[in-house]
C-alpha cells in the first residue's frame, strides 16, 4: 500500500483517531472498575439501597 | 418487552450486560472489514491517497451531529417526559459526541492542508461544527460543576435543546454560504457523487463507527446509574450518621 507524498498526513489522522478512541475506551472501563470497586466497599460496610431494604 | 421497561434502571442494567457483549463483537467485526476495505480502496484521481483520511472524517462528523441529536431528544425526556434514564442518556451521549467531534476537525484539518494547502479557514461548515465542539463543552462544564446533579441536568438539557439550532446549520452551511468544504456528496437529492469503490467502504466505516458511539454509549449509560447508585447509597449513609 503506498499512502503517497501526503503519508504524514494520512497516518497522523489515523494516529489521532485511535488515540482519542483507546482513551475514551480505557476512561469508560476505569470508570466502570472504580463505581464497581465504591459499591462493593459500601456494601462491605452494610450500606445498602433503599430499594434493597426489607420492611 | 414494552420500551417503558427501559425505564427501570436495574432492568436497563440487566439488558446492558446482555446486550453488550454481541455489540462488541460486532463493532470488532465492523471495523475489520471497513478498515480492510478502507486500506485497499483506490486513490482518489484528484486527492490521492488522502482520500483515505474521509473514511474516518465522515463517520467522526456524523456522529459528532448523531451524539447532540440524542442528548436535544434526551433533553426532551428529561424536561417534558422526566423520564429516568433520558438525562443518564445524554449526559452519556456528551463526552462520546464531543470526542467524535474533535475527531471530526482534526482530521478535517489534517485532510485540508494537502488538499486546500491550509489547516483551517474560517468557512461556515468549518466554524459550525468548531461551535458544536464548544457546546459540547459548555454541556459538559454544566454537568461536572453543578453542585446538586438535577440543576445540572436541566441546564444541561436547555443547552442541548437551543444547540440543536446549530445542526441544520451544519448540515447546510455548504449550500447557504460559500465554502471551501465541498458541498453534500454522500446524501444527497440525486444521489451520491462518490464512486461505488469509495462509497462502499466509507459506509462500512460509517456502521463501525456507529456501532462502536452505540457500545460506548451504552456502557456510559452502565457506569453513570452505577454512580448514582453509589452517591445515593453514600447520602443514606450520611443521613444515617447524622441521625
Amino acid at each position: 500500500m503506498n499512502l503517497g507524498p501526503h503519508a504524514d498526513f494520512i497516518i497522523a489522522a489515523y494516529a489521532v483517531t485511535l488515540f482519542v478512541v483507546a482513551a475514551l475506551i480505557a476512561w469508560v472501563l476505569l470508570d466502570y472498575s472504580a463505581q464497581l470497586r465504591i459499591l462493593g466497599d459500601l456494601e462491605e460496610r452494610g450500606v445498602t439501597r433503599r430499594s434493597r431494604r426489607k420492611g | 418487552m414494552a420500551v417503558i421497561d427501559l425505564a427501570n434502571p436495574t432492568r436497563f442494567l440487566r439488558i446492558v450486560d446482555r446486550v453488550l457483549p454481541w455489540l462488541i463483537a460486532v463493532t470488532i467485526a465492523l471495523f475489520a472489514v471497513g478498515l480492510y476495505r478502507a486500506m485497499n480502496a483506490p486513490d482518489d484521481y484528484q486527492q490521492g491517497a488522502t482520500v483515505k483520511i474521509m473514511f474516518l472524517h465522515v463517520p467522526a462528523a456524523w456522529l459528532g451531529m448523531f451524539g447532540w441529536a440524542l442528548m436535544s431528544v434526551a433533553a426532551l425526556g428529561t424536561l417534558v417526559w422526566r423520564h429516568p434514564l433520558a438525562d443518564v442518556s445524554g449526559k452519556a451521549a456528551a463526552p462520546i459526541g464531543a470526542a467524535f467531534t474533535f475527531i471530526c476537525l482534526v482530521t478535517g484539518s489534517l485532510w485540508g492542508r494537502p488538499t486546500w494547502g491550509t489547516y483551517w479557514v474560517w468557512d461556515a461548515r468549518l466554524t459550525s461544527m468548531l461551535v458544536l465542539l464548544l457546546l459540547y463543552l459548555g454541556v459538559l462544564a454544566l454537568y461536572w460543576t453543578a453542585e446538586e446533579p438535577g440543576r445540572g441536568a436541566r441546564a444541561a438539557a436547555i443547552l442541548a435543546l437551543v444547540g440543536a439550532v446549530n445542526l441544520p446549520i451544519i448540515k447546510f452551511s455548504v449550500d447557504w454560504w460559500n465554502t471551501l468544504h465541498q458541498p453534500a456528496s454522500v446524501f444527497r437529492i440525486g444521489g451520491s457523487t462518490i464512486d461505488p469503490s469509495l462509497l462502499t467502504p466509507l459506509l462500512i466505516m460509517a456502521l463501525a463507527f456507529t456501532s462502536l458511539f452505540i457500545t460506548l454509549h451504552l456502557a456510559v449509560m452502565r457506569n453513570e446509574i452505577l454512580r448514582r447508585r453509589v452517591r445515593s447509597m453514600r447520602l443514606m449513609q450520611a443521613q444515617e450518621v447524622h441521625a
